[in-house]
């Protein structure tokens, strides 16, 4: 009994410390992508070697700053809502399986409909920040949000559905257990939707319309300050850890590779999470803002109708292979 | 509306957990966990009717249908649950949230946020209430879960009970859902041409 819950303790303790420590890589890394491709070298000089401090350094200048709250502000409601836009990642990091057996979080029954549904909860803390501001800014940027959210939800939805029938099962270990190297050009194109999908979701370029800061200084994130603007960006490098650890367990297979899967699984699941992350930032380097009503036309007549070819090809190939 | 919607929901659970609770002497901690949450879930409903403030009552209500989801979790649907979280929470609420601040909800009390139909919405609610206790209680008097053998709300469970034992009501549903889609758009397409 004690082992148990030793055990459940390891294992959250575990997932804690990958929710502190990836998005931060995560977070430098982009520092050091964006700089080279834009022909900078970046953060250089925080901790001596090619600044890989420069995250623990902005943690520490955050924590030094003026907590404020705006007098006109709804004060609980403004307070809350960044546990409640960063939270939700940490409960979806405890469900998204790593390696083979039992190298998961905690094993959840119905995975993908917990993940996705946990995932949605985090969009309510961007709108509690956008309406408690007391500030147009704000509000602006949590319509924008509203109407995203709107939008890629159905898509999402719709292509993890896809998975789920293929694999017969909706837990997520269950998924990847059952991938087989041909399912990447099968499920290509509900992978790319969710894909899409999720980046509107955690409003990274190009879809970061809610955040424009060249329309509405930083949307619903405007009056925020020290840490409680920390948890906020923190919720967006967390999101990108999530969205490209729920891309390669759903279609890329997780932790199977051309080798080393009995022991070695993880690390396959690392690097296509790194490699996601990594072209998540190359789009912010390389394609410019859309606008909030060209993500719905791109929601609505192309990651819809692509979803729904693409659920109908699952279903055929089911059918007729089995 | 949807407050009121969810407070008779809760009502019925709380009420559906009683008999249950008050049938062996040592009640076992999911029937505690089960009525301390259904009553959290309960209060959070009353005040998401009750307040004032108009955001706050969208987000008590956030409060109120993530306790019903926790309440199914304590009765093993577990597939039941996150689908509550998922189209609930996460969409029917932030719709809500997207019409409040398209009209620009004010932060602080709203005057106008009383309605003379206080007394009919609340015998509404009362009878909508009571029908629904007397129906689940009247047809599942003395069916218990069992909360130790195999969990019956497992997304396979479920999966086949609805395909295989009640598909044609879900198919009737399906054909109702998609008749308010058809409605909704012949709805909004004439408002344009008047336009």
């Amino acid at each position: 009994m004690s082992s148990d819950t030793l055990d459940v303790v390891l294992r959250l303790l575990g997932v804690f410390v990958v929710f502190l420590v990836l998005p931060l890589a995560i977070g430098q890394t982009e520092h050091k992508v964006m700089a080279h491709m834009q022909g900078r070298l970046g953060p250089m000089y925080a901790g001596g070697f090619h600044g890989w401090a420069q995250l623990v350094a902005d943690g520490v200048k955050f924590a030094q700053k003026e907590d404020i709250v705006p007098a006109g502000a709804d004060r609980r409601v403004f307070q809350l809502a960044p546990a409640v836009a960063l939270l939700p990642y940490l409960l979806v990091l405890v469900a998204i399986p790593v390696g083979p057996g039992n190298a998961v979080g905690q094993f959840v029954d119905a995975g993908i409909f917990f993940v996705l549904a946990v995932m949605g909860v985090g969009v309510l803390g961007s709108l509690m920040a956008g309406w408690a501001s007391a500030n147009k800014f704000s509000l602006l940027g949590g319509l924008r949000t509203a109407a995203q959210l709107l939008a890629y939800e159905l898509p999402m939805v719709l292509t993890a559905a896809s998975v789920a029938m293929a694999a017969g099962t909706v837990s997520l270990p269950g998924i990847v257990d059952a991938f087989h190297w041909w399912w990447v050009p099968w499920q290509i194109v509900g992978g790319i939707v969710f894909f899409t999908a999720g980046l509107a979701e955690l409003q990274r370029p190009p879809f970061d319309m809610p955040v424009a800061d060249s329309e509405i200084i930083f949307g619903a994130y405007t009056e925020y300050t020290g840490l409680r603007f920390a948890m906020f960006l923190l919720s967006e490098y967390a999101g990108i850890v999530v969205l490209c650890g729920l891309t390669t367990v759903l279609f890329l297979g997780g932790w199977h590779g051309p080798f080393g899967a009995d022991g070695l699984g993880w690390l396959w699941t690392l690097l296509k999470t790194a490699v996601l992350a990594f072209v998540v930032i190359w789009l912010r380097v390389t394609y410019p803002r859309l606008r909030e009503d060209q993500l719905q036309k791109l929601a609505w007549t192309v990651l819809i109708p692509l979803a729904l070819a693409q659920i109908a090809l699952t279903g055929v190939v089911k059918v007729v292979t089995q | 509306m949807t407050g009121t919607g969810s407070g008779t929901g809760i009502a019925t659970a709380v009420l559906a957990a009683n008999p249950h609770a008050h049938g062996f002497l040592s009640p076992t901690g999911v029937e505690i966990a089960f009525l301390l949450v259904g009553i959290v879930t309960l209060g959070a409903a009353v005040v998401s009717v009750t307040t004032r403030q108009l955001v706050h009552a969208a987000l008590w209500l956030v409060v109120a249908l993530g306790g019903l989801a926790v309440e199914y979790l304590l009765l093993t649907a577990e597939f039941i649950a996150w689908v509550q979280v998922l189209i609930y929470v996460g969409s029917v609420v932030v719709l809500l949230l997207f019409g409040l601040m398209l009209t620009k909800a004010p932060i602080g009390r709203s005057p106008d946020a009383d309605s003379g139909n206080r007394w009919a919405a609340l015998a509404v609610a009362a009878a909508a209430a009571a029908s629904l206790v007397w129906v689940v209680v009247d047809a599942f008097r003395a069916t218990w879960i069992d909360l130790d053998g195999a969990p019956q709300g497992t997304t396979e469970v479920t999966g086949e009970i609805l395909f295989r034992h009640w598909v044609l009501p879900f198919e009737a549903l399906s054909v109702l859902l998609l008749a308010a889609l058809v409605g909704a758009i012949v709805l909004s397409r004439r408002k344009n041409e008047e336009h």
